[in-house]
């Protein structure tokens, strides 16, 4: 299954700043049920790509070493709705990291204008430290989110437009 | 120029109310982390980051919340502490009240070494020495 929620990165600043976005598409199975005849994007998918697009901040500030895990969620507050047609973008930026744990503040756009906020809290997860259940190898960061930033790196590289 | 005892406890208040989701009248001296304001594991970690930031302080790992002295088998028996483990604990935390916990040093009740005077203190300490 692909549990994705960001369609590229526009910006990226290791360890300090990194933007999403994300076009919401009519033809997504969760809209469906969500609600029959009135397609609203769930506000928890919406933490989720938040906290993908952060997550890959952290991660790659200290070089994808551990497994950043979403730890808690400080604050998510919204005051709209996102329905297909429209592009979501997430800003993300790192408040505090080390070792243990880091920090991000988050705004969610639409279409241009601000439309919630999005704090959170992520683990880092260390062979030293993991509990026993959880697998050897690195869980979190599969190809899928790998191939993002290599894409926006590329992209970036090349001179080619962004997505924005 | 020093901070007041009520300053410190009233950004303590804020930290905690923001990082727990409490009302600021839950906040007390006494009230304790875990068992009054409902604290997880994670919220610990959360609250010295914002206490870090509200005071503009460094908080070493295990300095404020030293968790990882009942990882030392000499330190637990049991459920209860051991005398060379409260011992420990005590020199740890200088900023907590040990006159009940001693009196019967179950792990189990550790967590109620955690109060908001305990965070107090310790933030009153740390800006003395600063």
């Amino acid at each position: 299954m692909r549990w994705i929620w960001i369609d590229s990165f526009v910006e990226f600043t290791a360890g300090e700043r990194a933007s999403a976005v994300k076009n919401i598409t009519r033809s997504e199975d969760h809209l469906h049920d969500h609600f029959p005849g009135f397609p609203v994007m769930p506000a928890t998918l919406i933490i989720e790509g938040m906290a993908q697009t952060a997550g890959i901040l952290v991660g790659e500030a200290r070089s994808f070493r551990e497994n950043v895990i979403l730890a808690k969620i400080r604050r998510a507050s919204f005051d709209d709705f996102a329905v297909p047609g429209d592009q979501l973008r997430y800003d993300a930026v790192i408040e505090t990291i080390d070792e243990q744990a880091a920090v991000t503040t988050g705004v969610v756009s639409k279409n241009g204008a601000p439309m919630g906020k999005v704090d959170l809290i992520f683990s880092h997860v260390n062979q030293a430290n993991k509990p026993p259940e959880l697998p050897d190898h690195n869980f979190v960061f599969t190809d899928q989110f790998m191939d993002l930033l290599a894409t926006f790196r590329n992209n970036n590289m090349s001179g080619t437009p962004s997505d924005e | 120029m020093a901070t007041s005892r009520d300053e410190v406890f009233s950004k303590v208040q804020e930290v905690l109310t923001d990082a727990l989701g409490v009302d600021d009248d839950e906040v007390s001296a006494e009230s304790t982390l875990q068992g009054d304001l409902g604290a997880e594991s994670i919220d610990f970690l959360d609250i010295v980051f914002r206490l870090e930031k509200a005071f503009d302080i460094k908080i070493p790992k295990g300095e404020l919340f030293p968790d990882e002295i009942l990882n030392n088998p000499e330190y637990v028996d049991g459920d209860k502490m051991t005398p060379a483990g409260l011992e420990k604990l005590k020199q740890a935390m200088p900023h907590a009240d040990f006159s009940k916990f001693e009196q019967q040093p179950d792990v189990s009740k550790m967590p109620d070494l955690f109060t908001v005077d305990t965070i107090v203190n310790y933030v009153e300490n740390k800006l003395q020495v600063a």
